[in-house]
């Protein structure tokens, strides 16, 4: 095995693209849910609104990790 | 019990891979191809029928009939069914309509959420019904189509509240643009943007993209339980126990995903009208 070939990767790169799409959103997501469950815990009788507030906005955090997906299969 | 799942798994597999047969011996991932299954009738043409609209038609048949037979036989006194299906709906109503909207407003706004909340639901379903095996909304047609009744919702809203200048100008000038009108070279193009594209495409991406990945988990575990099971030698088909009960959870997991999604779609069809209904915002 020479020096070109020891380092040789193969498979698709798209699915490290995706891998690396999951990270923020993964992170967004822990602060997110987290920060909801300590303001329901102080204030159990705000937890309806919380909870559809915070949907919204696993909504929007969850889309960036869509768009990695969607974009892992449309730039083959 | 286990007779019934073994008996459930064996309905799943064939329909869910074709590919797998033709492989051989070899393993076959999902393809995004499976999601354009060959035509059945009227190939070529705008109407072509496949696999995927013989389950949308099923789907909204059976859809169709369960509110119809819940609407005529309701009773003062609700039986099973009857309360299972008021008990839907009446969470649609108070925990996404009201809730986001309040009572006032949100009264008009009931049956078009109930609607997409209903479809969204039953559509997403078919994904872990055995013999169907796919989502109706794993296509992008079927998203497509209720993200722009979404938007098309909030224009009508924010137009009729505010009038069709009171209502742009809401929008595309929050209140801090009279502040630093500088800003407004900012913000403008962005919630022009934002109510024009990003609004119908986020909501039809996310419906979609989750669908297609629901689906793609499922046939992975399933495909690998066989080809584990079937093709591997010697150790390797012990492996199979474990995709087997992976391919369990998922769909557990996709039929919570399938609900989750209905409620986040509805959710945000909610407050998306009730962002165009606010004088300022």
């Amino acid at each position: 095995m020479d020096a070109v070939t020891l380092a040789e990767i193969s498979g698709n790169l798209n699915s490290i693209g995706y891998g690396l799409a999951t990270l923020g959103p993964g992170i967004g997501l822990g602060i997110l849910i987290g920060k909801t469950v300590e303001g329901m815990a102080r204030q159990p009788e705000a937890s309806g609104q919380l909870r559809s507030t915070m949907f919204i906005g696993v909504a929007f955090v969850e889309m960036l990790a869509l768009l990695g997906f969607v974009a892992g299969f449309l730039f083959t | 019990m286990t007779a019934a799942v073994g008996q459930w798994v064996a309905m799943m597999l064939p329909a869910l891979h074709v590919a797998s047969e033709e492989g051989g011996n070899g393993f076959t991932p999902p393809t995004i191809g499976d999601f354009f299954p060959p035509a059945i009738l009227f190939e070529g043409t705008w109407f072509q029928i496949d696999r995927i609209w013989i389950i949308r038609i099923v789907t909204t048949i059976v859809l169709v009939t369960v509110f119809v037979l819940a609407a005529r036989r309701a009773k003062l006194v609700p039986g099973r069914f009857q309360a299972a299906i008021e008990y839907l709906l009446e969470f649609v109503r108070r925990q996404i309509v009201y809730e986001i909207l309040g009572k006032v407003e949100g009264q008009r706004f009931v049956p078009m959420i109930t609607t997409i909340f209903f479809s969204i639901l039953a559509f997403n379903i078919t994904s872990i019904v055995p013999g169907l095996n796919l989502a109706g909304t794993s296509r992008v047609g079927l998203p497509l189509l209720l993200a722009l009744w979404v938007m098309m919702a909030y224009w009508w809203a924010g137009i009729r509240k505010q009038g069709l200048g009171g209502y742009l100008k809401a929008s595309l000038f929050p209140p801090v643009c009279k502040q630093m009108p500088l800003l407004a070279l900012i913000i403008t193009p962005i919630e022009a943007v934002q109510i024009f594209v990003v609004r119908p495409a986020s909501l039809t991406i996310r419906l979609l993209a989750n669908m297609i990945a629901g689906h793609i988990m499922l046939v992975l575990c399933f495909t690998a339980t066989e080809f584990f099971l079937l093709h591997a030698s010697g150790a390797f088909k012990a492996l199979s126990a474990l995709t087997l009960a992976g391919g369990i959870f998922v769909t557990l997991f996709e039929l919570l995903v399938g609900f989750l999604q209905a409620y986040i779609f509805s959710l945000l069809a909610a407050a998306y009208i009730q962002m165009s209904l606010e004088e300022e915002h």
